[in-house]
């Protein structure tokens, strides 16, 4: 009927074809395919290996490659406690990678200071970064990671291309 | 061998240092006046019955209302002769102290490390400023009167080093030598 | 005919870059290939850990100094701990200390595990890692079944440990215990005889025992020297003197004789473990008897008035050290670490101050690699063993 067969305007449905809009499919591809860039820091960047080596595979979820270079990355994992004399580094990766650019951040030091609140270290990343997705743990377990990199997944999908 | 048994040792080596032997309850330990502080390291290091070839630490303490305030302590260990021994020398607020890189290589980066957390400078030292802290950073932060939480917001930027007019001209004499090329 | 220009060129390595240790930087100038100086900066992960714990009493100072060197936490507070009992004074029951070795050697095993894996794959063999993070996962279960935390367990504290073992604890060990030799026997065929890895680490890199010894580097870049020292069998500390093994020293003093140095440190960790676990009963003693310092059972603190006393004074205002200063160190996976602790009679430190192996091997780093070739700088780096988490405190 009339209703049931709108979406296929008129096409025959065995033809193996999927109707959608450009803005999903540009999510879709977007999320689905997050290169981190590598900036792990202290303790939290051990957790991350953990959480991309064999155990707790990242590259089921799209995070196929860790690139050594910002320019050829979407996200960046901000993985351990951030301090003062980093944070200008930091600012210059973040500006080098190309847009969309997310940034998660991994850890209680790099989302509020964790343990230490001090003069060294940068309480909260998002003081220097816009962050999307916090993690919190110290370090978080791979399982929190990966969690932390479906959240993310799951924004993307949300949000406008 | 304890605190009296190595000054006995030292004290015909280097002739009229007033050593002191301090209490502990680990290894030998020895207040040296600065200036003998050289010697002693290389009489301890070179003597065959000491041999303290390998300093493996230098730190200091920070006793804010006693004077003298600091206390810059030496760990050396002799492999040799299965020794340990802590040298402790005290020093002013604004005061100074040899540096034994000529004698142990290995002191270079704690002596800095001394300079960027307590301010006590070390008179001979090739290349002494801040290791931990960046460059700029005014204050020792290890010091008792300084703050453990501090509010200030990161900075991230070095600031721009020229000003935008002279940054605008150079663009326009850029500019212009392309194109009467 | 021109005159060809050869000057040195100047490149920046890091504090971002995927093959340094954590955040290091580098300014190397080069002539060519060949490195004809390099300039190293730390400070980039200064956390301060030494002021914070001036603020802190004595038994919270614990997962802040397992924080430092991230890879072997369990090393760091062992350090810490034995350092606080010198000056309290206590002597541990025999059974905390079989399990203070255990624990300190299934650490030294997880650090090696780190090192080999990023070591490999900095020179190029990338499967390495994933094999020996594998192995690792093992003791980070073994973490989580002591203490609940994979990573920093806590599990030491001054006066004993923090609780009794669990149940399935001798099993766990002994799996692993029994799986890890043939592991290792896998890892020596993947690199030993391995042509390029040879050819990138044997003759390169190389520390004479002058050298170490002049530079502070105790542990096994000196070892891999013909040093024989080591902290367990120099100052043997927690009962180390009533084991049966070896310390592993080669010749050469390059990249090739550090790597065969820890691998076979690695087998005599392994031994070390499996002595251990046979000694520890499942059950008994898991703290000295101090009172000021242990607090007593749960259920005598719900029924007995000086019990609840007791419990609440030790985690309200804690317990009080002697004055004075003290120095224990141990064997860590990077050298002698300890901490210097200065104690003015109250309950919280008046300085606590950490040697940290990787601030020498860092500093003696121009010394190893200068006149030699940009790839060997990587490879240095790795076998030097350096964490930054160590260095920068």
């Amino acid at each position: 009927m009339a209703g049931a067969d709108a979406h296929l305007h008129g096409l025959d449905p065995e033809l193996p074809l999927i109707t959608t809009t450009v803005e999903k499919i540009v999510q879709w591809a977007r999320r689905s395919a997050i290169w981190p860039a590598q900036f792990g820091l202290a303790c939290c960047a051990i957790e991350m290996m953990a959480t991309v080596a064999s155990r707790y595979d990242l590259a089921r979820f799209g995070a196929e490659v860790f690139r050594g270079s910002p320019r050829q990355s979407d996200l960046m994992i901000v993985a351990g406690r951030l301090s003062r004399k980093m944070a200008p580094a930091m600012r210059r990766v973040y500006d080098q990678m190309p847009e969309p650019k997310w940034v998660i951040s991994m850890g209680a030091c790099a989302s509020i200071g964790g343990v230490f609140d001090n003069y060294a270290i940068v309480q909260g990343v998002d003081q220097v970064v816009p962050v999307d997705v916090y993690v919190p743990g110290c370090p978080p377990r791979p399982e929190s990671l990966i969690f932390g990199i479906v959240q993310l997944q799951r924004k993307i999908a949300r949000s406008r291309a | 061998m304890d605190s009296d048994a190595i000054i006995s040792a030292l004290a015909p080596l280097v002739p009229g240092a007033a050593y002191e032997a301090g209490t502990s309850v680990d290894f030998a330990t020895i207040y040296v006046p600065a200036d003998r502080l050289v010697d002693t390291g290389r009489a301890l290091r070179d003597t065959p019955s000491l041999r303290f070839t390998a300093l493996v630490e230098v730190t200091a303490t920070d006793y804010f209302p006693r004077d003298p305030r600091f206390e810059v302590v030496y760990h050396l260990l002799s492999i040799a002769h299965r020794l340990r021994l802590r040298l402790k020398v005290r020093t002013g607020a604004s005061g100074s102290v040899p540096t034994v890189q000529g004698v142990w290589p290995s002191a270079g980066w704690p002596e800095r490390e001394v300079w960027d957390m307590f301010g006590i400078g070390f008179d001979g030292h090739p290349d002494l400023r801040r290791l931990l802290m960046p460059e700029d950073w005014e204050g020792h932060p290890q010091r008792k009167d300084y703050p453990v939480q501090i509010r200030k917001p990161a900075q991230t930027y070095e600031p721009l080093e020229i000003s935008e007019e002279e940054f605008k001209a150079n663009l326009q004499r850029d500019r212009t030598r392309r194109m009467s090329q | 005919m021109a005159e060809l220009r050869t000057e040195t060129m100047t490149v920046n390595m890091g504090p971002q870059h995927p093959s340094t240790h954590g955040v290091l930087r580098l300014v190397l100038d080069l002539d060519g290939e060949v490195v004809r100086s390099l300039r190293p900066t730390v400070g980039y992960l200064h956390t301060g850990i030494e002021k914070t714990a001036e603020q802190k009493k004595w038994q919270q100072v614990v997962p802040l100094v397992e924080r430092m060197d991230y890879l072997a936490a369990q090393s760091n507070s062992l350090a810490y701990v034995l350092s606080v009992e010198k000056l309290l004074g206590l002597e541990m029951p025999r059974r905390v200390k079989d399990i203070r070795v255990l624990i300190a050697e299934l650490q030294r095993i997880a650090s090696h595990l780190i090192w080999l894996g990023t070591h490999a794959l900095e020179i190029g063999a990338v499967s390495m890692l994933f094999y020996a993070i594998r192995e690792r996962e093992l003791i980070m279960n073994i973490n989580e079944l002591v203490a609940g935390f994979r990573f920093f367990p806590s599990y030491f504290r001054v006066g004993g440990l923090r609780e009794d073992l669990p149940r399935g604890f001798h099993d766990a060990v002994t799996a692993f215990l029994d799986r890890f030799p043939g592991k290792i026997d896998e890892f020596e065929g993947l690199l030993d005889s391995n042509d390029i890895f040879m050819r990138r680490t044997q003759g390169v890199g190389i520390v004479s025992a002058e050298t170490a010894l002049a530079w502070g580097l105790v542990g096994p870049i000196a070892r891999a020297a013909g040093v024989d020292y080591d902290v367990r069998t120099y100052f043997p500390y927690s009962g180390y003197e009533t084991y049966d093994f070896v310390v592993p020293t080669a010749r050469e003093g390059d990249i090739y004789a550090r790597y065969r140095v820890r691998m076979r440190e690695l087998r005599e960790s392994v031994k070390i473990c499996r002595q251990a676990i046979q000694r520890i009963a499942p059950t008994g003693a898991w703290a000295c008897d101090d009172t000021r310092v242990v607090p007593p059972p749960k259920d005598k603190v719900y029924t007995e008035m000086e019990a609840l006393i007791q419990h609440f004074l030790i985690y309200s205002q804690g317990f009080t050290v002697p004055a004075g200063d003290t120095y224990v160190p141990v064997e860590g996976p990077r050298g002698e670490h300890g901490v210097y602790i200065v104690s003015d009679g109250t309950n919280r430190p008046w300085r606590i101050k950490m040697r940290a192996p990787s601030l020498f091997a860092i500093q003696a780093l121009p010394t190893i690699v200068e006149g030699g070739l940009i790839a060997d700088v990587v490879a240095a780096i790795g076998s030097t063993d350096v964490v930054m988490g160590d260095c920068d405190r």
